[in-house]
């Protein structure tokens, strides 16, 4: 399969940025996107250029380090994958692909398609914890979880903390990926502790960072690879209000 | 010259953690604020050590090349971990889980360090869970549990198909906790590349700003690696793209001994290699041998028809196929170890077996089970591996079986640590996968994350003390000196000298030749001619390297192929030693295969006459041979046995 590539490349964070050209040919359909943007690199070191950058690492959807926004469409045109889990299967000969960063004012660029997403960490220093420290805590089996709420802990858990619910979202809103976090400890015993003050400071960082507001229109769980479910928006909504009630 | 002194202490085996920590020296929690420590990784191993040391005071510096903790490669384990709780009242406990570990690592680990990982592993599960990850459970509430391979009993916990992602998001969240404590300063995009020694103790570390190319010092009182394993030196492996040695290679260099290196574990369970601009294999976790049963057919003309595409898997009968495994292990079956499974796999392909294009593939079957159980539970249990599967071949595992191939995984050996996770140089500590001591020769399924998680949360805190009880009066370590300097001019030189080659080559192409090289000679199956070929080729593309790579773009900036560089020349170096040792061991022992070595069945044969020892390799200089000292390896709580899964 052959495509013509439309790269955005910035030098750096301050570098002013553009979309540039570049053609790969003869490569298989079971190639990754990434291992396709691999062999294009390995053509610019031939010709002597910079390569261009773009963040990865364990290519198997998990670690949430690739963040393409590709044809208008965080990780791409398949549903549920990250970039590196995208195939060329998924795309036609001949075709035209536009890849650009992961869009937003907390996101800003770093060189070509790189962010910086430390946002996204700051909020979860802010709160996405539970104090128990190393050696204190319980024995496991002491708290019995119901089965149904250890699975939908874990559904909520499965957030990758890619961004592309933020590259997606017109507001670059960080709800999806906050209130995964939320919910995750709703759902368990051990979460109730510090469950207001939790909810309060990460959404109070999340509005810091400059994250946009949620307007509910559902991009983010589409574009999810993860398809966490806005069902947890709206459970983080819920410990948002009762903690801002109780509190002061 | 370091004497090898792993610092044992006093007792029977299940008395000497609790007598090391009755006697260690303290450091009271007033003074820990005066002390610093670096850590080196923020995996399972790295990110729980910042959380807890952070959490007992002192102050960390906490250093990872990802741009967040949360994508360490520990994220990308699938299986699960075990502990010996007993929870499944099937005669587990402390001393099972230790004596399956030792005979899993075909004895060729330190007795006393895996006793503590068995007595540690409880707490392990009882933290993670007062954190919050979501374990796997039974209906009652109670946690659950499934089996793994090596091991008669059900002692492993999961998170579906993600445990490693949920236990590093556990540890991330401790690490940020102590983040916001202002107990844990964290640097992203920062790659250590050289290690600082001062009047022969480790003091600090030299870093690459990965968005800025800045070269910096950074000082500590103590420094741990704790920066995961090399299997990339195989340029193919089921590790992340940047997992690297170069951070446990600089310390080699700087004294540290480097201990094992040919232990290297080739997982059986991996999607085989598809094509040319493959950058990585996928691993199916091992869990899935708990349902899935492991057969190529038993007539070669089947094969044939398989590979022309005349015959699908599933239209052959029950009688014409070969269950391999069941065959020659009746006992464990599709769950013998790792190495068994390996080389049972590769023997078949060998023979000519093999059912993919290229005849290098075996069938891990679902179907028995799914009509035991269901597709329900089936999804329940590896949903995400069987979706993933289906994404990367195109095949559905619910129907037909999924082909498989062993790859290179994890790596046994690493830098040599004593009972204190303390390298030969004081103060430089290593743990997690980066060191060598807990899995012998071979790592069973769902024990690394166990022993990551126990040296982070529970060995180091409780050694380091011992150590920094020495340097309260220190006061904070000065980067203004003649060692950090040198470390400094050399890391600028390394870089300048990488570009300055100005060759033909990608980076890319020196590190793919040399993972074939280490995979047809160093791989699964080892002899004397082959290993020594090996060296000489290694030798040879290292050198081509240096004539001929070429390095492009600029070292003040973000620059992947630079980065890329730095490791390649590290692997290229190590290579070298993993064939050294190699060769040094003539006898077959878990992960290492040695062809002159073995039983008339073909079966591995250990010889403990001659290699009942730990090899741990000194740095000698450039071009020089490494000296070789042996840590002997005695085994009072456990008899030595030739293995045996029959
Ligand atoms: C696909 C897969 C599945 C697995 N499944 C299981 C399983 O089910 N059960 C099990 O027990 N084990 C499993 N393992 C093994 C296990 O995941 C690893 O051995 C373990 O996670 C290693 O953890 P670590 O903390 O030692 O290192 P890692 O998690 O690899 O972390 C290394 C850290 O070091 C940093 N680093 C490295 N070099 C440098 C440097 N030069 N400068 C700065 N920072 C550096 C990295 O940024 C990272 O933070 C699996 C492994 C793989 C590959």
């Amino acid at each position: 399969m052959d495509f013509t590539l439309k790269i955005w490349r910035q030098e750096n964070a301050t570098a002013k940025g553009s979309q540039q050209e570049y053609k790969v040919k003869d490569i298989s359909s079971d190639t990754s996107f990434l291992e396709m943007l691999d062999a294009l690199n390995q053509q610019l070191v031939e010709k002597g250029e910079d390569v261009i950058s773009f963040d990865n690492d364990c290519r198997e959807g998990v670690c949430g380090t690739c963040s393409l926004y590709i044809n208008g469409e965080a990780h791409g045109p398949k549903k549920l994958v990250t970039t590196c889990q995208l195939y060329m299967r998924s795309f036609t000969d001949g075709q035209t692909i536009y890849i650009e960063p992961f869009r937003a004012n907390a996101f800003p660029v770093i060189k070509d398609l790189v962010v910086d997403r430390s946002a996204l960490d700051r909020i979860q220093q802010a709160g996405g914890y539970t104090s128990f420290n190393t050696g204190s805590a319980p024995e496991a089996n002491a708290m019995p979880i119901a089965k149904e709420d250890a699975a939908a802990a874990f559904d909520a858990a499965e957030c990758i903390g890619c961004g592309a619910c933020v590259a997606t979202c017109k507001n670059a809103s960080a709800m999806l990926y906050v209130s995964a976090k939320v919910s995750q400890f709703a759902y368990l015993p051990q979460g109730k502790v510090e469950a207001a003050e939790r909810v309060l400071n990460m959404v109070a960082q999340m509005d810091t960072e400059g994250f946009g507001n949620c307007t509910n229109t559902g991009a983010c769980e589409v574009e999810c690879p993860k398809g966490i479910s806005i069902k947890n928006i709206a459970r983080m909504n819920r410990e948002f209000m009762c903690a801002s009630l109780t509190s002061e | 010259m370091t004497k090898l002194d792993s610092k044992i202490p006093e007792g029977t085996i299940d008395r000497k953690w609790e007598n090391y920590k009755s006697h260690s020296n303290l450091v009271n929690p007033s003074n820990r604020r005066k002390l610093d420590v670096i850590i080196v990784g923020t995996g399972l191993a790295g990110g729980a050590a910042a959380a807890t040391l952070g959490e007992a005071g002192y102050n960390v510096k906490a250093f990872y090349f990802q741009d967040s903790p949360r994508r360490a490669h520990s994220i990308a384990a699938q299986g699960g971990i075990n502990a010996s709780k007993n929870y499944q009242n099937d005669n587990d406990s402390d001393y099972r889980l230790f004596y399956d570990t030792v005979k899993g690592g075909d004895y060729r680990a330190r007795e006393e360090n895996v006793y503590r990982l068995a007595e540690l592993s409880g707490n392990i599960i009882d933290q993670c869970v007062a954190q919050g990850v979501p374990f796997a459970r039974e209906y009652g509430g109670t946690l659950a549990n499934r089996s793994f391979g090596g091991a008669q009993v059900s002692r492993t916990f999961y998170a579906s198909g993600a445990t490693g992602q949920q236990l590093l998001l556990g540890a991330y969240s401790s690490m940020n906790r102590q983040i916001k404590a202002g107990k844990v300063k964290s640097y992203n995009r920062h790659e250590m590349i050289d290690v600082v020694v001062v009047d022969g103790k480790a003091r600090g570390i030299i870093t690459r700003d990965l968005v800025t190319g800045k070269i910096e010092r950074f000082g500590a009182h103590a420094v741990v690696i704790a920066t995961g394993g090399y299997a990339n030196v195989y340029y193919l492996s089921t590790n992340a793209m940047a997992c690297n040695a170069t951070a446990a290679w600089k310390t080699y260099k700087k004294g540290a001994y480097f201990a094992n290196p040919c232990f290297c574990q080739i997982h059986p369970t991996c999607i085989p290699v598809s094509g040319e601009l493959q950058s990585k294999l996928t691993l199916m976790s091992e869990s899935l041998r708990n349902d899935g049963r492991i057969w190529v057919p038993k007539n070669i003309e089947d094969v044939k028809a398989i590979r022309e595409g005349k015959l699908k898997p599933t239209q052959i009968s029950e009688e014409n196929r070969d269950y391999y495994l069941e065959r020659r292990y009746p006992a464990f079956g599709n769950l013998v170890p790792r190495d068994v499974a390996s080389r049972a796999a590769k023997e078949r392909c060998d023979a000519g077996y093999g059912v993919n294009k290229t005849g290098f593939a075996v069938y891990l079957d679902f179907q028995d089970a799914i009509n035991r159980l269901g597709d329900k539970t089936i999804r329940e249990r590896y949903g995400n591996l069987f979706d993933m599967y289906e994404n990367i071949t195109g095949d559905n595992p619910y129907y037909t079986p999924m082909m498989i191939y062993p790859a290179s995984h994890y790596s046994m050996g690493g830098i040599w640590v004593d009972y204190e996770t303390m390298t030969t140089i004081p103060g430089l500590y290593a743990i997690g996968e980066a060191n060598f001591s807990d899995h012998g020769a071979n790592r069973l399924g769902a024990s690394s994350l166990m022993q990551c998680l126990c040296d982070g949360y529970f060995v180091l805190p409780a050694t380091i003390s011992n150590y920094l009880a020495h340097d309260i009066h220190t006061g904070p370590i000065n980067t203004n000196t003649p060692e950090f300097e040198k470390a400094e001019i050399d890391a600028n030189n390394l870089i300048k000298k990488l570009f300055d080659i100005k060759g033909t080559k990608s980076v890319d192409y020196f590190h793919k030749k040399l993972g074939l090289l280490m995979w047809d000679k160093v791989g699964l199956s080892r002899n004397e001619k082959g290993l020594n070929e090996a060296i000489a080729e290694i030798k040879t593309i290292r050198e081509n390297f240096w004539k001929d790579v070429k390095v492009t773009g600029k070292a003040d900036q973000m620059n992947n192929e630079l980065e890329k560089a730095i490791r390649v020349a590290d692997f290229l170096e190590l290579a070298e030693l993993i064939a050294i040792d190699a060769l040094n061991r003539n006898e077959s022992c878990g992960a290492h295969f040695r062809e002159e070595s073995q039983t008339e069945e073909n079966e591995a044969k250990r010889n403990d006459n001659d290699y009942k020892y730990v090899s741990a390799w000194q740095y000698t200089g450039e071009g020089n041979q490494p000296t070789l000292h042996k840590e002997e390896l005695t085994f009072n709580a456990i008899e030595l046995k030739q293995r045996n899964y029959k």
